[in-house]
């Protein structure tokens, strides 16, 4: 009998970034491989149900390539496992992904973007549902944007660079994804703060990030400071950090612009959208880093792993920074859009704390794919 | 829904309810009607699209407290 490994999420996070030839077999039903896969540019993939292989996986071999690493994926992994060893049995090597698309889900890659005064700032990407959040670091202090809801990466992160977290902010009130930023602060005692126009519903107390607030870390006190930027939702704030970088949370990504339907109000939204992206991001330097709350394909994804671009790049490059017509750019926002991401009512009714799910079932909520974006 | 055979697959995870009921499905005749029990969520999407890979007809699902019960009739 051949080999079966185990591989965790962070093996294959490393095989995507070093865009490694990986041949996937996911044995997930065809309704769930549709929705949501693992991406790479450097995969190949073989959908076929893991109920169809019970008999046997013999007629599966010869389709199976010889020169490429095989990793069998998922839903949560007991399948997975099961159709690697059937294989190993008929002689191949193959590897299962320890957790299955669950952990894939779940997996948080730090990078780090660039250094601080007196520190660094480091992006989270989560490859599996394309959510990125920050951690910026000065002198001993943290400040963490757009945290999802694995709090626990944060937290160790923070220890390991012996660093105190004193502010968790929200860009907006989240509707693809579950925020880890209100257990963050509970954990840690630092400020929670969030638009209070994405807040009317919430029932926690929280700091209100409006225009202009601006938070210190740090002895030297990199400036964080807030540029109200409406569009997809009505509080949508940006941050500008260290006068050099651009966090454009869930408004304007790399390759697309943010949706403004998620809460129900394409049509009244659209307008505060286009201001935004064509008036108040017009008046900032174009050499800011942009860095955004999601990214929606890895042709978006750097060599290095992390997702940013100049402003002044997408200013020329990103299409929906680019449509003059306003009537344009209104149909592009608010017909054709994609669908909306799965549970997104559930999960904005929990990051407003009045539902409150079990860990189970948060998963469950967040399954597949995120689709804030809406590409030109 | 009267069934012609009832299998508890409560607690088991992912694949297992699948493999029991292909399992249980065997012993029954055509147009017979098995019931399944579950706690795996997953099982909810995946008995379906089986059933249907498998040529039974999944005729009624429901849900109480996490508890999934499925009535699949052989194909």
């Amino acid at each position: 009998m051949m080999a079966v490994t185990a591989w965790n999420a962070a093996d294959v996070a490393k095989r995507v970034i070093e865009k490694k030839d990986v041949f996937v077999l996911d044995v997930r039903n065809e309704d769930a491989f549709a929705d949501w896969k693992i991406e790479s540019d450097s995969f190949t993939y073989k959908n076929v149900p893991y109920f169809d292989l019970l008999d046997g996986v013999e007629e599966l071999v010869p389709e199976l390539p010889k020169d490429k690493e095989i990793l069998v994926v998922c839903a949560k992994v007991g399948s997975s496992q099961m159709v690697a060893e059937m294989l190993a049995d008929e002689g191949l090597d193959v590897a299962y992904l320890e957790g299955g698309m669950k952990a894939w889900s779940e997996h948080l890659e730090p990078v780090k973007i660039g250094d601080l005064p007196g520190g660094e700032l480091y992006q989270f990407v989560r490859l599996g549902k394309g959510c990125l959040s920050y951690m910026a670091i000065s002198n001993g202090e943290a400040a963490i944007i757009d945290a999802t809801r694995m709090t626990e990466t944060f937290t160790s992160f923070a220890e390991e660079k012996n660093v105190t977290i004193k502010h968790v902010f929200d860009t907006h009130l989240h509707a693809d994804h579950i925020s880890g930023g209100r257990e963050i602060a509970e954990k840690t005692g630092a400020s929670y703060w969030l638009p209070p126009a994405d807040a009317e519903e919430v029932v926690f107390d929280y700091e209100k990030l409006t225009d202009g607030t601006s938070v210190a870390i740090g002895e030297t006190t990199i400036g964080i400071n807030a540029l109200y930027s409406p569009g997809h939702t009505i509080g949508s704030t940006s941050f500008v950090i260290d006068n050099r970088f651009l966090l454009s949370g869930d408004i304007l990504f790399i390759d697309s612009i943010g949706r403004p339907d998620l809460a129900g109000k394409a049509e009244d939204w659209v307008g505060d959208l286009r201001e935004t992206l064509y008036t108040r991001y017009r008046s900032l330097a174009e050499d800011l880093i942009v860095l955004p709350a999601h990214f929606m394909i890895m042709d978006e994804v750097q060599d290095d792993g992390s997702v940013q671009e100049k402003l002044g790049v997408l200013f020329k490059e990103n299409h929906g920074l680019n449509i003059e017509n306003e009537e344009a750019f209104r149909s592009l926002v608010t017909e054709n859009l994609p669908p909306q991401p799965n549970s997104h009512q559930e999960i904005r009714q929990t990051n407003m704390g009045r539902l409150n799910p079990d860990d189970e079932k948060k998963r469950e909520m967040e399954i597949g794919p995120n689709r804030c974006a809406v590409k030109a | 829904m009267n069934a012609d055979k009832v299998l508890d697959a409560k607690g088991m995870a992912c694949p297992m309810p699948i493999v029991k009921t292909k399992k249980a499905m065997t012993d029954l005749e055509s147009g017979q009607v098995l019931e399944v029990v579950a706690t795996d969520q997953g099982a909810k999407a995946d008995i379906a699209a089986w059933s249907k890979s498998g040529g039974h007809t999944l005729l009624e699902t429901a849900e109480n407290e996490g508890v999934l019960t499925f009535w699949i009739q052989k194909g």
